[in-house]
């Protein structure tokens, strides 16, 4: 399919897509939908981002609660995550990312769990402090071992005022446990990213900087910060800074532990993936403890290469002799990989719709294969991130904010892709529409996709999804011949 | 049935003229039921004479939730077969004392608490703060509001604000104005000012009660004025307030003034004094440095 467009032709196009709205909504959503200017200077080719998304256009944007609850506190293993409130947020969000982490259920890792408070209408009137209190006991009592709490506010405990506060210090006082109160109540902000803040914000003020490192700190320690270890992510990307000679003191949070979180301000440099969820913390650490921090991608091997030279350049030359050595390892894994399906999906193009970072991160490691971008756009990204996306991109390809469901099916429609990346909401609409399709947040089962050995998992996947056989067996309506039709009514 | 409501300031008197009036409703052979709407729970004690009756918020409290009461349970019989109930909440200052009264009110209808009644009285906590507290005015509730006000400038600024609810409610469920009662705080010219502030929100001044020591002497006892002493000229006014209810047929949607318009009303009643712009933000130091220099 075609990958190269003029500015005014992809123009034409958003428009031709908005026309169906009512004035309003046209106007606001063109706001957010634009051609991309890689220069990123012309200023009416911005995407607007961060704000309310408009009613009744099927966003898919989560909230607060999901954004602290299921995206940074969530794969803290050690700990106990308590979601506070009536029990529907906690059970429909049960087990629904994929971030794995080593340990022994029960023992010292409590992801698999469901730990609910399970409002009732007596503990909305009178409210749940009490319960809550009683809640942290039995956790206690039932998990000795773990090493924590944490408190997920649903909606209804903002409502009500519920001072849970005041019942994380006395519990953790009494227990002798970290008790973190977070007021991730649904209802604030635009989408889930308030709630990454809010996660990182409580984080900063209950936990960080609380604890010791077991053993001195060294001059190559490092933290990995906004990895959530995805179908082993993290895993991956660390035996690359081990190759580079580089200590993990801590992993925030995906197969991290509260000890890391405590201790992470003796690290010497944060090294951030994920900037969206995690920026904030990471300009805490800056602040309060003077750690510098980088961002770094470690999708596909020029962005492997880029980043590992990148880091390196914050250390010393031990560290940049290695990271050349390693460098030099890796060549034969990535050209192995490129050389395999490379040739299967060159040209192909893509579109992308993923939270607020692998929008423009996995764009590179398509790339290495071949592959071509034509859209793609946040969830729930900020102005930052896109202007940290723009110069990824090609030309004129589209780039979308907060796309309603009409506005992806319809340009999916137009441009017709070669393959598909957004989420599990998404994904068998686009079968149906006859277009191969990746989940880009679970990596659908499979990963890791970060890393050396990431970057084989991934070419893999997407070939699998892009030359399926499976697409060869229908004929797509598009594809018929008007005689073909006849042919076919005639034989009945 | 008619489903009437009380609202009013903190501490005008609501459920002390609400009691003493729906007790002479009773001796006029109406079946009554009072729903108390307030986490106190205080709108029923001068008919049972009791301190405060078990309320539904508190048993489900105990229980774990209102599917496990029975009517029985929660609604008490008082002085000539009025029924009683109090919604109860939380203490002050934590849960959700509107979440109370709505699910109080849901239980009472949906456990039958509404039949064989000719009245049913909501007694309201002061302010509408909440839709909680609005949830008595709401769509198949109170039809009729009566606003318990006394000629005291915020009793009426109070007044005006339950208006403005009552409006906002008026055309969505058809809940309507029934009329001022004004609880004498013999303040001067009282009586004019009222019915001046109900023609300005397009209802009556439905009844002027008369202050009275005899309605704290009876209250002392836990008793309405009409149990206490019913041959007291004070029972004589609650009869007639009572009638007057009975027999009402003024039901206005109110037309809530503005702040503006409100405080010329009590400038020409001379409640609120002209206001000095020369005086505003000026300290006392200020005030003095100045009339030092005048010297």
């Amino acid at each position: 399919m075609r990958s190269s467009f003029a500015r005014e032709e992809m123009q034409a196009l958003i428009n031709d897509v908005l026309q169906v709205y009512p004035e309003k909504a046209r106007a606001d959503r063109a706001k957010h939908v634009k051609p991309n200017d890689p220069t990123g200077g012309c200023k009416e080719c911005a995407v607007k981002s961060n704000v309310k998304s408009r009613p009744g256009v099927m966003t898919v944007r989560g909230c607060a609660y999901a954004g602290s609850k299921g995206v940074v506190w969530g794969p803290v293993k050690d700990m106990v995550h308590v979601s506070h409130g009536p029990v529907g947020c906690g059970q429909y969000s049960w087990a629904s990312r994929r971030n794995y982490a080593l340990g022994t259920l029960g023992v010292d890792k409590f992801m698999e769990m469901q730990f609910t408070s399970d409002f009732q209408e007596r503990d909305i009137v009178f409210g749940g402090d009490k319960k809550l209190g009683k809640l942290c006991d039995e956790v206690r009592e039932l998990f000795p071992l773990a090493h924590g709490i944490s408190i997920q506010s649903e909606c209804p405990i903002g409502l009500i005022g519920d001072d849970i506060e005041a019942v994380a210090k006395k519990k953790a006082a009494e227990l002798g446990v970290t008790v973190v109160p977070v007021r991730c109540e649904g209802f604030r902000g635009v989408s889930q990213s308030l709630g990454h803040h809010i996660a990182n914000d409580a984080i900063r003020d209950w936990v960080l900087g609380k604890g010791e490192p077991a053993t001195e700190p060294g001059p190559y320690d490092v933290a990995i910060i906004g990895d959530y270890n995805i179908g082993g992510d993290a895993w991956a990307s660390r035996k690359i800074f081990e190759d580079m000679g580089l200590s993990v003191v801590a992993q925030w949070s995906g197969d991290g532990t509260l000890a890391e979180l405590a201790t992470t301000h003796r690290a010497k440099l944060n090294l951030i993936h994920c900037y969206r969820s995690m920026n904030y913390i990471c300009r805490s650490m800056e602040e309060q403890y003077g750690t510098p921090w980088v961002e770094y991608n470690f999708f596909g091997p020029t962005k492997i290469v880029e980043s590992m030279r990148k880091i390196a350049g914050f250390f010393d030359d031990v560290v940049k002799a290695r990271a050349e050595a390693a460098i030099a390892r890796y060549d034969a894994v990535f050209r192995a990989v490129n050389d395999k399906y490379r040739p299967r999906l060159e040209g192909k193009t893509f579109m992308l719709l993923v939270g607020g970072l692998r929008p423009r991160h996995t764009v590179g490691a398509y790339e290495d294969l071949g592959m071509e971008v034509i859209g793609t756009g946040y969830e729930f990204g900020h102005n930052d991130d896109y202007q940290r996306t723009y110069p990824e991109l090609s030309e004129a390809i589209l780039v979308y904010d907060d796309p309603t469901e009409y506005e992806l099916e319809e340009f999916a429609r137009r441009l017709r892709p070669d393959l598909m990346g957004a989420g599990i909401k998404e994904k068998y609409v686009y079968h149906k529409l006859g277009l191969p399709f990746r989940q880009m947040h679970s990596w659908d089962y499979s990963g890791p996709y970060h890393g050396v050995e990431g970057f084989a998992v991934f070419a893999r996947d997407m070939d699998m999804a892009v030359n399926a056989p499976v697409w060869n067996l229908f004929q797509a309506p598009w594809k018929v011949e008007p005689g073909e039709k006849l042919a076919a009514a005639a034989k009945g | 049935m008619r489903q009437i409501a009380f609202y009013g300031k903190g501490g005008i008197g609501k459920s002390t003229t609400s009691q003493n009036t729906i007790a002479a409703l009773a001796e006029m052979g109406k079946r009554i039921m009072i729903v108390g709407c307030d986490p106190k729970a205080d709108s029923t004690r001068l008919i049972l004479h009791a301190k405060a009756q078990t309320s539904v918020m508190q048993l489900a409290g105990q229980r774990g939730s209102v599917e496990d009461l029975e009517l029985e349970e929660v609604l008490v019989t008082g002085w000539r077969g009025i029924k009683c109930v109090e919604s109860g909440g939380p203490e002050p200052g934590v849960g959700c004392a509107g979440r109370g009264v709505i699910t109080a009110i849901n239980f009472l209808e949906e456990s039958g608490a509404y039949e064989d009644v000719d009245f049913v009285s909501y007694d309201v906590l002061g302010d509408v703060v909440c839709g909680g507290f609005a949830m008595p005015i709401r769509e198949g509730k109170a039809q009729e509001i009566y606003i318990v006000t006394s000629g005291e400038m915020m009793a009426m600024y109070a007044a005006n604000n339950i208006a403005r609810g009552i409006l906002k409610y008026a055309h969505s469920g058809g809940v309507r104005l029934g009329g001022l009662i004004c609880n004498s705080r013999n303040v001067d010219r009282e009586a004019k000012l009222i019915e001046a502030l109900a023609a300005r929100l397009g209802t009556q001044m439905i009844h002027f009660v008369p202050r009275d020591n005899q309605v704290q002497r009876a209250e002392l006892r836990r008793l309405t004025v009409l149990e206490y002493s019913p041959d007291h000229p004070q029972a004589a006014e609650y009869r007639t307030l009572a009638r007057k209810i009975a027999e009402n047929r003024n039901f206005a949607i109110p037309t809530p003034l503005t702040m503006d318009e409100l405080e010329e009303l009590l400038l020409e009643y001379g409640i609120l004094e002209g206001e000095d712009e020369t005086i505003v933000g000026v300290t006392e130091a200020e005030e003095q440095a100045k009339v030092a220099a005048a010297v």
